[in-house]
């Protein structure tokens, strides 16, 4: 299995927040490039820390974290990460921070390096795609809870991720939305991990199923 | 936002180019500040306020926005009248109040209450956003202004905490009286507001990384000074110029 056709990789990875209580232990886990996978877990099992030591938010005791190909360690080596891989954060009010909703879509294209000319074109598609026209100049905190959850969704997919990283994303929208969400997920990312709880979602938009229990991740 | 009540509209203040009104307010306050001329501080006064009603606000939201500054000019009225010496007009028990006190108090009352409202009109009418941008037109330090863009963030990140914990003790009956519980509730209050906007703030800047971050923002909104905000400029310019001209004249009449 050590082709190179994975894009993320975690060997033998240990994580505790308190000594007492390790969080992960011995993890391991493998998504193939184009696989769309769930991570099932009860609540406080340690999924969204997962996805944190994935982006290089923090950094395991103990263990080999390669993504795309690569060994990651330091914080420099996550940059890359950070661009390709787009993790949508379990509360949308972490991860919406400028004042209008076209600043906040903008916000990452800026950092990549886009000019505002293109940054404004993607703000105009991402709104789009999303169903969410004219909302350009919408207050991020002042939106409802499944908006922000939109909006949080456009300001990743604006970065035109290679994979997904998505925390119970579909918590909060209507039916509606959630078909919508996942219409748009599946023709923009090739790869995805996705924490649900719905046994429909799992059931219509995955391929693959990973568990955590007692700090270890299993196979479906 | 607790800063920005007045920062949405559609009226010529608000889509004046930002730049324009921080060359204007800036001069304004310190031809105000400057001034001795009761005329030209009543005449301020005046155009502070029609600036206001042209930007569309609501005159008794933006006095109640300003209740605080109100009770310094009290404080001022009961003080100064009192303290200068002068010619007496009122007298008191053993208080005499002087016609020079008087002048002066209505003096400084009049500038300081236009120079609020002209920085209410101004700046008010601008998002803190478009301001910093503004600013670094200007050729600010940069680190004081992302200073300045986070404080101000962060400002609201804890204030919105701080309702949400509020409400939370509310829905549950929570009223203050002076006990013991009512002093551990509060304290848990700030022990908590503390915490949890500083981890959230860890939170949001987790969140810019991820969007890749790396120290420098970019700014996204582009000015453009129209032809009507020249028009604007030159009429604001002209006006400060009669205050300016007002002063002048009171002063060798
Ligand atoms: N910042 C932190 N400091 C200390 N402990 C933490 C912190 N964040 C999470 N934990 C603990 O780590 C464990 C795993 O948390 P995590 O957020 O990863 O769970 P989760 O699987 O995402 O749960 P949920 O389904 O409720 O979102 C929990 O027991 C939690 O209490
Ligand atoms: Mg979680």
């Amino acid at each position: 299995m050590d082709n190179k056709d994975h894009v993320i990789k975690l060997d033998d990875v240990w994580f505790s927040y308190s000594r007492e209580r390790p969080v992960l232990s011995a993890t391991n886990l493998v998504l193939h490039r184009g696989e769309r996978a769930a991570l099932l877990g009860s609540n406080g099992s340690g999924k969204s820390t997962l996805f944190h030591i994935i982006m290089g938010l923090i950094k395991p005791e103990k263990g080999k974290v390669t993504i795309l190909g690569k060994e990651r360690q330091q914080g420099r080596d996550f940059f890359e990460v950070r661009q390709k891989v787009g993790l949508l954060f379990q509360d949308s009010d972490d991860q919406l921070f400028c004042p209008t909703v076209a600043e906040d879509i903008a916000f990452g294209p800026l950092n990549l390096g886009k000019s505002r000319e293109e940054a404004r074109d993607i703000v105009k598609k991402t709104l789009e795609v999303l169903g969410l026209e004219g909302f350009d100049e919408r207050i991020t905190y002042k939106l409802s809870e499944g908006e922000k959850r939109l909006v949080a969704l456009g300001t990743v997919l604006a970065m035109e991720p290679e994979v997904l990283l998505l925390d119970e994303p579909t918590t909060g929208l209507d039916k509606e939305h959630t078909r919508r969400f996942f219409d748009i997920i599946k023709s923009s990312a090739r790869s995805y991990i996705i924490i649900t709880h719905d046994p429909d979602l799992i059931e219509q938009s995955t391929t693959k199923q990973f568990a955590i229990k007692d700090g270890r991740v299993y196979k479906r | 936002m607790i800063i920005e009540n007045f920062a949405e509209g559609k009226s010529l203040l608000h889509t004046t180019d930002p730049r324009i009104k921080i060359c204007l307010c800036v001069p304004y306050i310190f031809v105000i500040a400057l001034s001795n001329s009761l005329y030209t501080a009543a005449a301020a006064v005046l155009i502070a306020l029609s600036l206001i009603i042209i930007s569309g606000l609501r005159l008794g939201n933006v006095l109640k926005s300003i209740r605080v500054f109100f009770w310094f000019i009290l404080l001022l009225w009961v003080v100064l009248p009192f303290s200068i010496p002068g010619d007496q007009i009122i007298r008191l028990g053993p208080l005499r109040a002087s016609s020079q006190g008087v002048l002066k108090a209505l003096a400084i009352s009049l500038k300081s209450t236009a120079i609020v409202f002209f920085i209410i009109a101004f700046l008010g009418t601008t998002k803190v956003f478009s301001l910093v941008h503004a600013m670094s037109h200007f050729h600010m330090p940069k680190k004081l202004l992302y200073l300045t863009f986070l404080s101000y963030r962060y400002i609201h990140v804890i204030y919105m905490e701080y309702v949400k914990l509020r409400d939370a003790m509310r829905i549950r009956g929570f009223r203050p009286k002076t006990n013991i519980h009512t002093y551990k509730s509060i304290g848990y209050l700030i022990g908590m507001l503390l915490i949890r906007s500083y981890e959230r703030s860890e939170r949001i800047y987790n969140a810019m990384l991820c969007r890749g971050f790396h120290g420098r923002f970019y700014l996204f909104e582009h000015f453009a000074v129209t032809g009507r905000d020249m028009v604007f400029l030159s009429i604001m310019a002209a006006t400060l110029m009669g205050i300016g001209w007002m002063e002048w004249i009171t002063k060798i009449m």
